[in-house]
């Protein structure tokens, strides 16, 4: 995984809620043996019509919102589905931070596994950011947890202190578990002599 | 101090406790299917890494299954076909027991898990898919998660995460005649909203759960990831024991007997608190579907259609505004005048036995309207065995619906079922979302009992009034 330090960007609102993960990345994209690619399948029935042609009232199909990097979005974003592509399109995309009052758990957590830092905001907050997304430039900084408005005005966040260290450090999940391997182990044995019958 | 349900399953499977709030938490069984996998397998190869291990993962594909009689000889789409073959190569290469579509067993991973008896009270069960809250029937702590949870899982039989607050949805009495476990978590979903149970593990309670059978619970466990929660429990009791007895992987002889006793521990302290408490009468649940894009767009199938103005909330009445052009309905039509194209009974929610004897007794002796194409999909070759030994494939097939193989199918479009654009579906499935039956497609969730009404009249139809015919 990348880190994520610093990321300077533009910032597109895409203020509806309960954005669901089939509107990120539509069912047909899932047969991919792949994680990478994706980025022009997201958001798709929004992005393209009927004729796969693209919609231009659409906001990521708008100059410069073509190049977002930080996505401003309503309530409960990325409800419905495990499927991890939903976030790895967003990757592709090149969005790399999202902005929203609430996440759906599942999404959240897939997007941390990807590099993407999800920021939960006070609804007035969120609405305050989406007016000031006319293009510029946001900046958000996880060593001091601040978002930098284009006037320069700053709104801090908070995330919980293990994820924000995965993410500064750019950490592999999988190589830090193994670290507790020994734990791993002694439970198992201590759960074979209490629940013999899950280890037949 | 007193414990919840929730609290006792997650404190027995503490591996580790970071200081950072996130704990790692032993995973007993892992079901896997050939959507969420690939590119896990694949970071394995990448980083040069093995199962930990391999007896508490099993294999099987059902997604883009096609539901046809002549599966086995040809799948059309190659992708799917690659991802099929991907899954069984990858559950070879890495010691997987895997399920093949020529078996009878194979079927949604969903209903193969209790089914085979590997579903069990007290165990932590995922899925790289969110409908994994099924499981919670039983009193397993059971949830979806991506694939890089999937990789991490395989890799080392453990997830990192963080423990999520305690709710309680309690609905006391009994559902009135008509009104079943789909109605039930419709209208559940309907009070407190797609992200009413975000950030909560949710435990049913109340003789409304009490007093449905084990498949009736499956449904309202599996949709409960459609009220935001991240799982969804019912403590186990006699019922979730005789279900259990006797199934291939469950225990036996004097293992049974010690799984009993420590099953039988398994319930919420009579003090515990929970963080957020809802409490609905179930006398007052009648048959419900929904009208929009979201589960939480539901409403009694005696209402009707409502306007955007209806709403309080301006986000509601933007969202309302948005489904009902997507969905192509008028304010103030009657739900039960919305006609429908297709019909589809299946999927994880609805694909059980109990399911099809359900929309069976409906549509006994009875024709489906000529404007009505009826799908009927078991959720697994032995659910499909069962249904035919009872004949009610006959009374399907004599009705004038199709019969079709275990699978996903029309459940999502990612296997030949789906919709065309424009074209509107009584759907005993979990999610209306726009696009999910396929591309512009219309999605109306009910259960089987009023999916096969609807099959019947040709429109979304209170079964109610068609039993008593
Ligand atoms: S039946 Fe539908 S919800 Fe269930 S696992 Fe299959 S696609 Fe997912």
């Amino acid at each position: 995984m990348d880190k994520f330090t610093v990321l300077t960007g533009v910032a597109a609102a895409i203020p509806m809620v309960n954005v669901d993960t089939d509107m990120i990345m539509p069912k047909q994209f899932l047969k991919t043996i792949k994680r990478t690619g994706l980025g022009i399948a997201a958001f798709y029935d929004m992005r393209y019509d009927e004729n796969e042609v693209e919609r231009p009232e659409f906001i990521l199909n708008q100059e410069p919102f073509r190049k977002t990097k930080i996505l401003i979005a309503g309530k409960n974003f990325g409800c419905g589905s495990s499927r991890e592509h939903a976030p790895w399109g967003l990757l592709d995309f090149g969005i790399r931070c999202v902005i929203a009052p609430s996440f759906a758990d599942i999404f959240y957590n897939n997007c941390f596994k990807n590099g993407i830092l999800c920021v939960t905001l006070p609804e007035v907050q969120v609405d305050a950011l989406t007016q000031k997304a006319d293009g510029a430039e946001f900046t958000v900084d996880l060593d001091s947890l601040e978002i930098t408005e284009p006037d320069g005005s700053k709104t801090s966040f908070e995330l919980d202190s293990t994820r924000r260290h995965n993410m500064l450090n750019g950490l592999d999940d999988i190589a830090l578990t193994l670290n507790h391997i020994d734990k791993i182990k002694a439970f198992e044995s201590k759960q074979q002599a209490q629940q013999p019958w899950l280890y037949n | 101090m007193a414990k919840t349900l929730y609290d006792k399953l997650w404190e027995s499977h503490v591996v580790h406790q970071d200081e950072g709030g996130a704990a790692l938490i032993y995973i007993d069984l892992h079901l896997t299917h050939e959507v969420t996998t690939p590119q896990a397998y694949e970071g394995l190869r990448l980083s040069q890494r093995k199962l930990h291990r391999t007896d508490k993962t099993i294999a099987v594909p059902d997604h883009n299954v096609p539901s046809t009689s002549d599966r086995m000889e040809k799948i059309d789409d190659p992708e799917s076909r690659l991802q099929l073959e991907t899954l069984k190569q990858n559950s070879e290469d890495f010691g997987v027991e895997y399920i093949p579509m020529d078996d009878i067993r194979q079927g949604i991973v969903h209903i193969i898990g209790p089914e085979q008896g590997l579903t069990q009270p007290g165990k932590t069960i995922v899925c790289g898919d969110s409908h994994t809250a099924t499981h919670g029937a039983f009193g397993a702590l059971a949830f979806g998660i991506g694939t890089s949870d999937v990789e991490h899982t395989l890799a080392t039989q453990t997830l990192s995460m963080q423990k999520s607050k305690n709710m309680l949805v309690k609905v006391e009495g009994e559902l009135p005649v008509g009104t079943t476990s789909k109605d039930l978590i419709l209208a559940i979903i309907g009070r407190i909203g797609t992200a009413g149970g975000t950030g909560h593990v949710i435990e049913y309670q109340g003789d409304a759960f009490t007093n449905l059978s084990m498949e009736g619970r499956m449904t309202v466990c599996n949709m409960t990831i459609e009220g935001g929660a991240r799982a969804g429990l019912i403590a186990p009791d006699g019922k979730t024991l005789e279900y259990l007895k006797g199934k291939p992987h469950a225990p036996k002889g004097a293992a049974w007997e010690a799984a009993v006793t420590y099953w039988q521990s398994l319930k919420t302290d009579d003090s515990a608190v929970f963080d957020k408490e809802i409490v609905i009468q179930a006398s007052e649940i009648i048959p419900h579907v929904t009208w929009g894009t979201s589960p939480e767009d539901v409403l009694p199938i005696t209402a009707s259609v409502p306007a955007p103005e209806d709403f309080d909330d301006t986000d509601k009445q933007s969202g309302a505004r948005r489904s009902l052009e997507y969905m192509g309905l008028e304010p103030g039509t009657p739900l039960d005048q919305v006609p429908v194209d297709k019909v589809f009974i299946g999927s994880c929610t609805n694909g059980r036995i109990e399911d099809l004897r359900a929309a069976a007794a409906v549509m006994k002796g009875r024709k489906v309207a000529d404007t009505v194409t009826t799908l009927v999909v078991p959720g697994s070759g032995l659910v499909k065995y069962q249904a035919e030994e009872e004949g009610l494939d006959q009374i399907f097939l004599e009705a004038g619906a199709e019969w079709r193989e275990p699978s996903c199918s029309m459940c999502l479009g990612m296997n030949p079922d789906f919709l065309n654009p424009g074209e509107r579906c009584a759907s005993t499935s979990n999610r209306n979302f726009e696009g999910r039956q396929g591309r512009g497609g219309r999605t109306h969730l009910l259960s089987p009992a009023m999916a096969a009404a609807a099959a019947l009249t040709g429109r979304l139809t209170d079964v109610r009034t068609v039993m008593e015919e």
